[in-house]
């Protein structure tokens, strides 16, 4: 049988989305479907004194409205956190309630006050404009920093000061003393911007209730049905999960913004019942620029101390994360597990500390988007490496070099609670620097100069932790769930498979790579494979997709369930050779019995099973069809060195990409066209953090970048052709050797990009700019600078 | 959206009738602005007079020293017209950098400068070619047609049927595009006509205007050095999150003097 694992096949998702036949949440009508339109907040803080609902009542067409009183009259509970972050001296994080549908205050602009349904899209909007809400406006603040200072405006009673927890990892004395000792100390400020995530589907959800069984189905564009599943019917609506139904069909896009259990869902859900009629509800861009939960937003303080050498000796680092108005579903474990756990980089730096407080602000919550965590911590490392570079007269290279963690030290035990089990950090900088040609920098810098144009280089060396997670490790820092994965593969009788996976596809591709992986563990034709997922009444209990997981630990799952049918099937086959099992050997689709010519394809065995006419009961089962959990001993460590060239033309500050090359090590590829198109996706998304995008507040929590007329999003025209190549060292710890792929180009890209721009500046003694460096900000830097100057 | 009547005409004469000379009817051609404002419920006309489809108003004429472009005519149209690339190569680029393809595919050159958006491409054409802007019943020059921001000389109900430009001996059309909307946040077209050099400004200012201080440096020194040389004033200029007052300012005179050296 052909191999396919290795092979750049084509994806088989993309006939049905090139030609239209993909099936979003908003191409599903349901017979007497209602349309939601939801009324929401202009202000960014503001008492709700009165909400009159009779005035939409009496619009035509509008069929019920509902508040966040009638929610809490039906004793509908609040959208829950994930993960419990226990911050110094042994506190828990502070928990405010978040009602679906906000009952006596607002504390964002776009928090729903209320839900109008009609019998059409055009009617609901009519009712929400007629629903008439007495506001009595407070005062609101947008800058997490702001929010900590004394007297500044509170967004819950219960959190005073409005810090959300005060969080601490690793060794503070041992930390000071070595920055006390150290030779130099690289110190860094710095602003991680906050980005509005822009899935190109924007979020969806229907609501419809079935009296006849008392069951809720809810179709909604997540990317983890069951978890939205259990978060909804537990915490939120207390329905029997068994009583409910959530499919995720086709999801253009997720990006992490998809992972969250959101009022939308738990609203459609409830008021499918409450009005008797199914309910549909589908955002539009400004209303997901409002409340799609934003990413990043960190202010942070680091230092790193050296010694003379240029070898790292600590780092110490602080952050102030934006938490938004409330807890998105793991909001409080971004800015803690899944960033300062990684400030060690791909370095030996024997001591770090940080210190994360997470605050509460009257904006859009804010949550993990793609990277979650990870490009906030390279982007401290990565950018204050190459500084510390620049203040010690030495390549930023060869700065790198000197601290790398080496290929016999794996696994590593790193100060800040994680354990690498392999890696080869030089090969890939090495391999990044032949293909970016980084010896002759200096000649194209030379031309550019010649047109006038500034032109830089930088690196970037990143890491991260994938592999969504050991359930020991992630249970005991506080999270509320395991992290597993599930599957089911289950052979037809004539020899045809389903797997059934927890992992959701929305955009990567896994109805193809999956395929891909089952078609060679078992033999069979690829196009004999389908792949099935996002809807909790076919696929076992799965956690769904994000954190760069779905094959590190979905495609283990399924590994996990092959094996399971191989095993079944040497029991089928011996029985039909008149073997014993344990004699009978499987490969490539053949079961076959040492030093005889017997065998049997596993189409055989797979009819063998369904059709089981002398099957001995007592010690066979019909069947072929098996399934398991994964749980994985360790998160897995993508790693990899960017090197990215950019050009600034002094006169206006516009900056190009002029050349970016990536050097990635996921371990073992299944295809590596798809990772290439994710490597494509996430350095574009880099791009965009680094030059284009950023989320603005005013002062008073309005969102002054609340559509595409000022939000930048990066297009064809911002991205150069890349070079690409891969180093390998496969994972250790899963049957695949695989790492993950998602997340890495949009965790490695901004410091690349910052560091090559800064690089650029230097020569105008300008030694760092905030993202994103759009022209005015490289300009004003510029002549901020000419000006001192002269 | 909310409900509105709509009619579409079958000539010019149709739908200023049907307009009415009504403050509450608007014209639709491409729709590339009108079609967005009604979907977010910012405007609520009366009627709405589709003039799309009118064929009269579709097209591009060179004769002698003038392009005439019906106002009907959609940017790539006008961006991939050969007799505009060889009478006014510059015209021909300005269209191009408008929007995206969508957008060059439906929006018209009515449309554009009817709407007036201070940070269109068109207008910096209309002001600095110094063209003549003709509706159903008068003729316009460009240098009095945009008023203020999103404001023209048109009266309720009056229809743009055409625009007129008269062939520059050179000229030039640079663009520093605004990183989110792609719209211009400084625009300059200079031209070089038989009656001195012409410097039209779009983006920069609450509506288009021509910068003399440039138009008098080009007139006596045609350099791009000379261009640079000139310290625009930031009073007046508009001031957003992408671009200040000052940094317009100073685009005006480095884009004027990218299209110098542009046209050489």
């Amino acid at each position: 049988m052909a191999k396919h694992v290795g092979e750049r096949m084509k994806r088989v998702e993309d006939g049905r989305f090139l030609t239209g036949r993909g099936t979003y949440t908003d191409d599903i009508s349901k017979p007497g479907q209602t349309y939601a339109v939801f009324v929401r907040s202009p202000h960014a803080h503001a008492k709700i004194k009165s909400v009159n609902v009779d005035s939409a009542l009496n619009v035509e067409g509008v069929v019920a409205v509902y508040t966040g009183a009638d929610m809490a009259a039906d004793g509908v509970g609040g959208l829950p956190c994930g993960w419990q972050v226990i911050g110094k001296g042994g506190t828990p994080m502070i928990e405010p309630a978040h009602p679906p549908l906000a009952v006596d205050t607002v504390r964002y602009v776009g928090d729903a006050v209320a839900v109008v349904i009609a019998e059409t899209k055009n009617a609901a909007k009519d009712g929400a404009e007629a629903l008439e809400v007495d506001y009595d406006v407070q005062p609101a603040v947008a800058s997490a920093v702001k929010a900590m200072e004394s007297g500044a405006p509170q967004v819950h009673d219960e959190v005073p000061g409005n810090v959300c927890y005060d969080w601490e990892l690793g060794d503070k004395d041992a930390v000071d003393k070595a920055i006390n000792d150290a030779h130099h100390v690289t110190t860094f400020d710095l602003v991680n911007n906050r980005l509005i995530p822009n899935a190109i589907e924007p979020r969806a959800a229907i609501g419809e209730y079935d009296p006849a069984g008392d069951n809720y189905t809810l179709t909604t564009t997540s990317q983890n049905p069951h978890v939205i599943r259990l978060l909804m019917c537990a915490f939120v609506l207390q329905i029997p999960e068994h009583k409910c139904r959530v499919v995720a069909p086709d999801v253009g896009g997720g990006f992490g913004s998809k992972i969250f259990h959101y009022a939308e869902e738990a609203v459609v859900t409830w008021a499918s019942k409450k009005a008797g009629r199914p309910v549909k509800w589908t955002s539009d861009r400004s209303e997901a620029f409002l409340t799609d939960a934003h990413g990043r937003d960190h202010v942070t303080k680091a230092q790193l101390a050296m010694d003379k050498d240029g070898k790292f000796t600590a780092l110490k680092v602080a952050t102030v994360a934006n938490m938004g108005a409330y807890l998105s579903t793991f909001a409080s474990s971004i800015p803690t597990y899944l960033y300062a756990t990684l400030l060690a980089g791909q370095y030996t730096t024997p001591v770090i500390y940080a210190e994360v407080k997470a605050v509460f602000t009257h904006t859009t919550p804010v949550d993990a988007y793609r990277g979650a965590g990870r490009p906030e911590a390279t982007y401290v490392i990565e950018r204050i490496v190459e500084i510390a570079a620049r203040e010690m007269g030495m390549d930023p290279a060869e700065i790198r070099r000197k601290n790398f963690i080496q290929p016999d030290q794996f696994p590593y035990e790193t100060p800040v609670a994680l354990t690498y089990d392999t890696g080869n950090y030089q090969a890939s900088l090495d391999r990044a620097l032949e293909l970016s040609d980084y010896a002759n920098f200096e000649k194209r810098r030379e031309e550019s100069a010649k047109n006038g144009k500034l032109r830089g280089v930088g690196l970037s060396c990143y890491i991260e932790a994938c592999g969504i997670a050991p359930s020991a490790v992630a249970g005991a820092l506080g999270a509320r769930a395991g992290l597993y994965e599930a599957a089911e593969v289950r052979f037809a009788p004539t020899g045809t498979v389903s797997v059934f996976t927890g992992s959701h596809s929305h955009g990567q591709g896994h109805e193809t790579t999956f395929a891909q992986l089952t078609a060679d563990r078992l033999g069979i034709p690829v196009e004999n494979v389908d792949i099935v997922h996002g809807d909790t009444d076919r696929i076992p209990f799965g956690m769904g997709t994000y954190g760069s997981r779905s094959l590190a630990v979905g495609g283990s799952a399924i590994v996990k369930a092959i094996d399971k049918i191989i095993v079944k099937g040497k029991k089928i086959a011996a029985h039909m050779m008149e073997e014993n099992a344990d004699d009978v050997e499987f490969d490539d689709g053949v079961f076959s019995v040492k030093g005889t010519n017997k065998s049997l394809t596993i189409g055989e065995v797979a009819f063998q099973a369904y059709v089981p006419h002398n099957f001995p009961h007592d010690e066979l089962e019909p069947g072929l069809d098996e399934s398991a959990f994964y749980d994985p001993n360790n998160f897995t460590y993508p790693a990899g060195a960017y090197v990215c060239e950019v050009e600034v033309d002094p006169d206006t500050g516009e900056c190009t990409v002029e050349k970016f090359t990536a050097v990635d090590d996921f371990g073992n590829l299944i295809n590596p066209m798809i990772v290439e198109g994710q490597v494509h996706g996430g350095i574009a998304q880099g791009i965009g953090q680094a030059l284009l995008e950023g989320c603005v507040y005013s002062d008073d929590g309005q969102l002054v970048t609340g559509s595409y007329m000022d939000y930048a999003m990066p297009r064809a025209e911002h991205i150069p052709d890349y070079n690409f190549d891969f180093t390998t060292t496969p994972c250790t710890h899963n049957p695949i050797g695989a790492k993950g792929c998602g997340e890495a180009g949009a965790i490695g890209t901004p410091a690349a990009v910052i560091n090559a721009l800064t690089d650029a500046l230097r020569v105008a003694g300008v030694d760092n700019i905030e993202m994103p460096a759009t022209p005015l900000k490289i300009w004003q830097a510029l002549n901020a600078n000419k000006q001192a100057a002269e | 959206m909310y409900n509105f009547d709509y009619e579409k005409a079958a000539s010019a004469d149709d739908a200023v009738k049907a307009a009415g000379g009504s403050d509450d009817v608007m014209f639709l051609a491409g729709g590339m602005t009108l079609i967005p404002t009604l979907k977010l419920r910012l405007t609520q006309p009366e009627k709405v007079v589709d003039v799309g489809g009118i064929g009269d108003m579709k097209g591009i004429s060179v004769s002698g020293d003038t392009v005439t472009i019906g106002a009907a005519t959609t940017h790539a149209d006008v961006a991939g017209s050969d007799d505009v690339k060889k009478a006014i190569p510059a015209l021909a680029k300005l269209a191009s950098l408008i929007g995206d393809q969508q957008v060059r595919n439906r929006g018209t050159i009515g449309g554009s400068i009817a709407n007036a958006d201070p940070a269109a491409d068109y207008p910096a054409a209309v002001v600095g070619l110094g063209a003549t802007v003709k509706t159903n019943k008068r003729e316009i020059a460009g240098d009095d047609f945009f008023t203020a921001m999103f404001e023209t000389a048109l009266e309720p109900g009056e229809l743009i049927t055409s625009v007129s430009f008269p062939v520059p001996e050179k000229a030039d059309y640079q663009k520093l595009a605004n990183p989110a909307s792609g719209y211009a946040m400084v625009g300059v077209m200079v031209a070089k006509t038989k009656d001195g050099v012409r410097v039209g400004v779009t983006g920069a200012g609450p509506s288009a205007f021509r910068a003399s201080a440039i138009e008098d440096a080009l007139g006596s020194d045609f350099s791009s050095d000379a261009a640079k040389g000139v310290t625009m004033s930031s009073d007046d200029l508009n001031n957003d999150l992408h671009a200040t007052a000052e940094y317009r300012a100073s685009c005006i005179s480095t884009l004027a003097a990218r299209a110098v050296k542009a046209i050489g």
